[in-house]
């Protein structure tokens, strides 16, 4: 970084130490990114979503957990010399020199109101509410549009097979960050489609989970006030170190 | 070609189902798959196949539509590069919507090499499809297997019911792609003689059914199912078989419609031709297989003794 | 009766139509065979061969009758052309005129529950490959 800096890059560079306390001098590996067509040098350690937030954007929308869970912060690039358009999720992706970048934070997509409890169990129902399906050309755009690596073509055509199964599973890892349905050139809404579909399977294509059941019960039994109350009444200091002696205990998620 | 009859090895063929067979129509697969295999032949589904868009796009410049047909054919390649397939080429097809979708593509992409490099090199994914692969119609396949091979399985001839056979378009038009002659089809008819059937001659019996327009305009539909079953019905049919599953659906559960308009039309059910040759060949389902229909053949079938459990017994497997 | 002369613009319709369906359509001489075999014939504003004479003369106006929504791609009309023309391909290219305009001939949003449970996936599949761009 050996140019001319103006008052203003000045000011903008005092700004980077402000907002990450980094000072640009300690670091090493840089890399040149395009944010909304603008040129920003970021440091290559960084995920696109902290590269965005040190190249000085504040996000109010397109970030949510950072944890890949939301699909909040969806987000397309190019690099240069390359054709292909990637979709990522910003929080889980390292920034890479050369690319050419935009949030997606929001898909405007519409979501059919239905009651799972009285619909039959027929593939019919995804018609019903989501018949744009009938629209896929097998083109696969959208299985690589997703940031989830889903096999998105074959959950649209296990729909119009009219299997529940197939669609549940293939979408199970679904986090409905929209850039299939930005990308269908069918227009399908992918995500909400596959969430009645998984729904369905849910309540009547698997086998009730008695445990569950059981517990349910116990609970609206009563069973477990006591333990309840015993909880409610804690200190949050003691209730910290039960939360985390249970976690150890096993992987919640 | 034609199954290994000496030794009772059954000779495989892949089959496409397509998608309305696996919903609407379901034992059209079903009964296909079954009839198929008391004649020596095992369909295998087509492992990972998709919709292949149920009309050839006829528009010249747009390659889009025929991904999809495509890919399909493209799993034929795989399967038997994977040595499952024991060399058979050929793409068998049930529903002729289907049928016709997935030749003609592969027609194009024979007749057109850079078409078929555009496409190649847009699946970037997949290997490239090399335009061997032959599309052919399981009524096809039935006569390659022989009439003298069906009537020789025939336990319960079905020479009570009088059925006539209707064709709708796909299978016969354009001609280039035609099973059988596009304006005096038989096929169907020698298949039914095989069981014992009596053929009843349907003048309108490749007349379109309307087909998408069911969608759009279902009185219209209506129309031209009443003047389909009304004419065969003067013929004398007590029954229609279609292969196709969206004639199927015109022309048997459009007659909803067609009784709304014409409340004098009496109903006629729909079948296709395997499910009338697992009746034949005495495999005994107990009624099993109609479910779906509109028009329920059963109380017929009854009549003409061809459902009794008892009448099955000695046929059934 | 309407007096046509025919224009540059004219030319230019037809070619358009030529080469999306790549049919030479001005083999046609309109002896009316496709307007006897077409199942939908009682339900058009005109005839096939009427379509087909309008593209001939480069009418665009064709694009505002019914007869090419109302075609079922039946193929009756493409086996029996005594001069080889396949209509269903000319259909289909005013079709696609229409529709790569995003001028969709249904809405599968408004279709009934009802229809939606009964109707086939093929049923669907094809209108929305016929009727929507
Ligand atoms: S399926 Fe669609 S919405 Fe779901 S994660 Fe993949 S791209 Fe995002
Ligand atoms: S992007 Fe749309 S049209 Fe293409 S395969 Fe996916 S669902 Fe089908
Ligand atoms: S912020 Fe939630 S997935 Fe990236």
């Amino acid at each position: 970084m050996n140019k001319e800096t103006s008052i203003m890059d000045r000011i903008a560079d005092a700004n980077k130490s402000v907002i990450t306390g980094i000072d640009a001098k300690d670091i090493e590996n840089w890399v040149m990114i395009h944010i909304m067509g603008k040129a920003y040098e970021v440091p290559s350690e960084l995920t696109i979503l902290q590269a965005m937030e040190y190249s000085g954007y504040r996000f109010i929308r397109s970030c949510g957990c950072r944890a890949g869970f939301c699909g909040a912060c969806a987000t397309v690039y190019r690099k240069e010399g390359e054709y292909k358009l990637h979709g990522v999720l910003a929080c889980q992706t390292k920034v890479e020199d050369g690319m050419f970048l935009v949030q997606i934070p929001f898909a405007p997509a519409e979501k059919s109101c239905y009651d799972i409890t009285v619909e039959r169990y027929d593939p019919a129902v995804l018609l019903k509410y989501y018949p744009e399906i009938t629209r896929c050309v097998s083109c696969n755009t959208c299985t690589k549009a997703c940031p989830q690596e889903l096999q998105i073509m074959d959950y649209i055509q296990s729909a119009l097979k009219g299997d529940f199964e197939g669609l549940a599973d293939a979408s199970f890892d679904c986090i409905q960050c929209g850039l299939c349905a930005i990308r269908c050139p069918a227009e399908i809404v992918h995500y909400h489609m596959a969430q009645l579909g998984r729904r369905m399977f849910g309540k009547y294509g698997i086998p009730e989970e008695l445990n569950l059941k059981k517990r349910v019960e116990e609970i609206e039994n009563r069973v477990y006030d006591e333990e309840f109350q015993k909880i409610m009444k804690m200190a949050p200091e003691d209730f910290k170190t039960l939360y985390v002696e249970k976690q150890k205990e096993r992987e919640v998620y | 070609m034609g199954a290994d009859k000496s030794s009772g090895k059954l000779k495989k063929i892949p089959y496409y189902p397509g998608c309305s067979l696996k919903t609407k129509s379901k034992d059209f697969e079903k009964s296909a798959v079954a009839a198929a295999r008391i004649l020596g032949i095992e369909l295998i589904e087509l492992p990972k196949w998709n919709c292949c868009g149920t009309v050839f796009s006829l528009a010249q410049d747009d390659l889009m539509h025929h991904v999809a047909p495509l890919r399909n054919l493209l799993r034929v390649q795989e399967m038997n590069e994977a040595g499952l397939l024991e060399g058979e080429n050929r793409l068998l097809t049930i529903c002729p919507m289907c049928f016709n979708t997935l030749k003609k593509a592969n027609q194009r992409m024979r007749d057109n090499p850079a078409d078929l490099e555009t496409i190649n090199t847009f699946m970037d994914a997949e290997q490239d499809y090399q335009g061997e692969v032959e599309v052919i119609h399981l009524l096809e396949l039935l006569k390659e297997r022989g009439v003298a091979e069906i009537k020789a399985k025939v336990k319960i001839p079905l020479t009570a019911l009088k059925v006539a056979p209707y064709y709708g378009c796909m299978l016969l038009r354009p001609k280039d792609i035609a099973i059988d002659d596009p304006e005096d089809p038989t096929i169907q008819e020698e298949l039914l003689a095989a069981i014992g059937a009596q053929v009843v001659e349907n003048p309108y019996k490749k007349v379109c059914c309307g087909s998408y327009q069911t969608v759009r305009n279902k009185y219209t539909v209506a129309d031209l199912t009443y003047d389909i079953l009304t004419h065969a019905k003067k013929a004398g049919a007590e029954m229609i078989t279609t292969s196709c599953p969206l004639c199927a659906f015109n022309l048997d559960d459009r007659q909803k419609e067609v009784t709304e308009k014409y409340p004098d039309f009496e109903g006629i059910p729909v079948c296709c031709i395997s499910q009338l040759m697992l009746l034949a060949f005495g495999v005994n389902r107990g009624g099993d297989g109609f479910e779906l229909n509109y028009v329920d053949p059963r109380p017929l079938l009854k009549r003409k003794n061809l459902l009794s459990g008892a009448d099955l017994k000695t046929g059934a497997k | 009766m309407k007096k046509i002369s025919i224009t540059s613009d004219n030319y230019e319709f037809l070619e358009k139509v030529k080469q999306l369906s790549g049919e030479p359509i001005t083999l046609c001489d309109q002896c009316g065979t496709c307007a006897g075999s077409c199942p939908m014939i009682s339900e058009m504003d005109i005839s096939p061969s009427e379509m087909l004479r309008l593209v001939q003369l480069g009418q665009e106006e064709v694009l505002d009758t019914k007869a090419m929504w109302l075609c079922a791609s039946c193929f009756t009309c493409t086996v029996r052309c005594p001069r080889g023309l396949d209509l269903s391909k000319i259909a289909e290219a005013l079709r696609q005129i229409t529709l790569r305009k995003a001028v969709d001939q249904i809405d599968i949003k408004l279709i009934s529950e009802e229809e939606l449970s009964r109707l086939p996936q093929i049923a669907l599949v094809s209108a929305c490959r016929k009727f929507t761009g």
